[in-house]
């Protein structure tokens, strides 16, 4: 009779261990998921805003049209990379129109004009935020899937992400095409 | 060359500080309690009850339960802060900021206040991540640039995400029972309570124990003082550990405070309440840069210099 009752309470001491492991690794992927959701909102604002930022400066910048219409170019990209959903893609896309658009912003500094505009600063400013928001949402994603990754490999949870089915996700990389260093612009405003 | 610290080691370092803190907290607290209800009060056989430790606890709860509610809405008034205006350029991107810090944490949004003071200083403040409110006055917005502003708003949402409020509340609990409680042993001693005549008169010892209360009740309060200041500075490594963790850029939190410390003049915002959630300590701003002990125990904040030191091991670090 006691053997029986220390099987049974072993038991059920293993059932509520495994359905509390699985209810934090069904929390951990939802964390994970929230955090991808996050960036494709950035993803969209940021092209939301180029189209309206190169109408603003087109009048001003003449000269600059290979420029302008690069930054459209890899935003016409960027989009169908999102519209994909491809992470690799999207990674690609992205780090290049960072460049394009870091290129763009370094070339404001030839234009007086441009910068004393309020509506172009404000139009900057956004992107700038943008470009921060993506970037700082992508760290929270690469953040929440590192945690995941790992919570799904240990012992003794890897036996439960096994029999559940519990993928990994993969991490968010966005690389910059040539410079390695992203181009710097003038923060002091 | 240093052992490598990274945010990681310095938050893991200054959470257990805070806990063995406040758990020598709790004895100190529980110690007091045990000896003035017991040998200066003693147990009256019908009440068998620890009745001036009770009462110390309740009367300090309630009163950090009212600040700990609305502690932020009357920070806020008495430094008329007011809301941040999205159509000025300087303020939207201070919106921003804590829009991207908000982001790098996973919090929710707080609300953003501006105060019109010239010295450069910041807070956070509310009850928990749902109820919190950063503020920033003009002086902090025109010395940063958007970099080292970002590092900052990254050390208030990190007393956020933190739950700094909370545990700063708790800390002033148990303060506040210390104090009440070598409050009423003074008041007691003074006065000579009929139970302490009784139980003490027939002990040799009497007199050794009347010394060791009237020692406690004079020294308990500043040594509990000490302690919630060593919290509040433990808390403040730990904010910088999760700025840096949230920015992934300590220089620039590094750059704000030497910009900070350099540019400490004139009236501080001075407000108490709030002093151990700002960026730099709001009072006392000439002890800030001294690397005095005697200043360094009585300051909510360690010393700039040291700060800065640990944010720079953390880039060297990463």
């Amino acid at each position: 009779m006691v053997t029986l009752s220390i099987i049974v309470g072993v038991i059920l001491f293993l059932i509520i261990f495994a359905i509390g492991i699985y209810n934090s690794l069904v929390r951990e992927r939802m964390q994970v998921k929230n955090a991808w959701s996050q960036i494709d909102v950035q993803l969209k604002r940021r092209h939301d805003l180029i189209p309206n930022l190169v109408e603003a400066v087109k009048g001003y910048m003449k000269y600059e049209k290979e420029t302008l219409t690069q930054v459209i170019e890899a935003r016409a990209k960027a989009v169908s990379a999102r519209d994909k959903g491809d992470l690799k893609e999207i990674g690609k896309a992205e780090g290049e129109l960072s460049g394009f658009l870091g290129r763009l912003f370094a070339l404001f500094e030839n234009y007086p004009e441009l910068k004393a505009n309020q509506n172009v600063m404000m139009l900057q400013e956004e992107l700038i935020n943008t470009e921060n928001r993506i970037a700082f949402s992508r760290q929270f994603y690469n953040d929440m899937v590192m945690k995941y990754n790992t919570s799904i490999q240990v012992f003794p949870k890897n036996i439960i992400a096994g029999i559940f089915g519990f993928k990994p996700f993969d991490f968010l990389v966005i690389e910059k095409p040539e410079e390695k260093e992203p181009p710097r612009v003038d923060l002091n405003v | 060359m240093y052992k490598k610290l990274t945010f990681y080691d310095l938050q893991k370092i200054n959470k257990r500080k805070t806990i063995i803190l406040i758990l020598f907290f709790i004895l100190i607290a529980g110690i007091m309690g045990f000896l003035i209800d017991n040998l200066f009060l003693g147990f009256p056989e019908y009440i068998k009850f620890p009745f001036l430790t009770t009462f110390a606890v309740f009367l300090s709860a309630f009163q950090s339960f009212i600040s700990y509610m609305y502690g932020d809405k009357i920070v806020l008034k008495s430094l008329r802060a007011r809301p941040a205006n999205p159509k000025i350029f300087e303020e939207k991107q201070l919106i921003n900021i804590v829009e991207e810090m908000k982001i790098a944490s996973g919090l929710p949004m707080p609300k953003i206040y501006i105060i019109e003071s010239d010295i450069p200083n910041a807070f956070a403040t509310g009850r928990d991540p749902e109820h919190s409110s950063v503020a920033v006055t003009r002086g902090l917005m025109k010395l940063l640039n958007r970099e080292e502003m970002q590092g900052v708003i990254g050390h208030e949402m990190a007393h956020i995400k933190n739950r700094d409020i909370l545990t700063m509340t708790v800390a002033a609990t148990l303060l506040g029972i210390i104090v009440l409680l070598s409050d009423l042993a003074s008041r007691g001693l003074r006065w000579g309570g009929g139970s302490r005549r009784r139980d003490m008169g027939k002990g040799s010892g009497s007199a050794i124990v009347l010394i060791f209360l009237i020692l406690l009740a004079i020294l308990s309060p500043i040594i509990a003082r000490l302690i919630s200041l060593a919290i509040s500075r433990s808390r403040e490594y730990l904010a910088d550990a999760t700025s840096a963790e949230l920015t992934r850029n300590p220089l620039a939190l590094a750059k704000a405070l030497e910009k900070l410390a350099l540019n400490q003049t004139g009236k501080p915002i001075g407000n108490k309440a709030v002093s151990h959630m700002c960026i730099v300590s709001p009072l006392r701003s000439s002890l800030m840069e001294k690397e005095n002990f005697w200043a360094n125990l009585w300051s909510t904040h360690p010393p700039i210099q040291k700060r800065i030191f640990y944010l720079k091991r953390m880039a060297h670090a990463a």
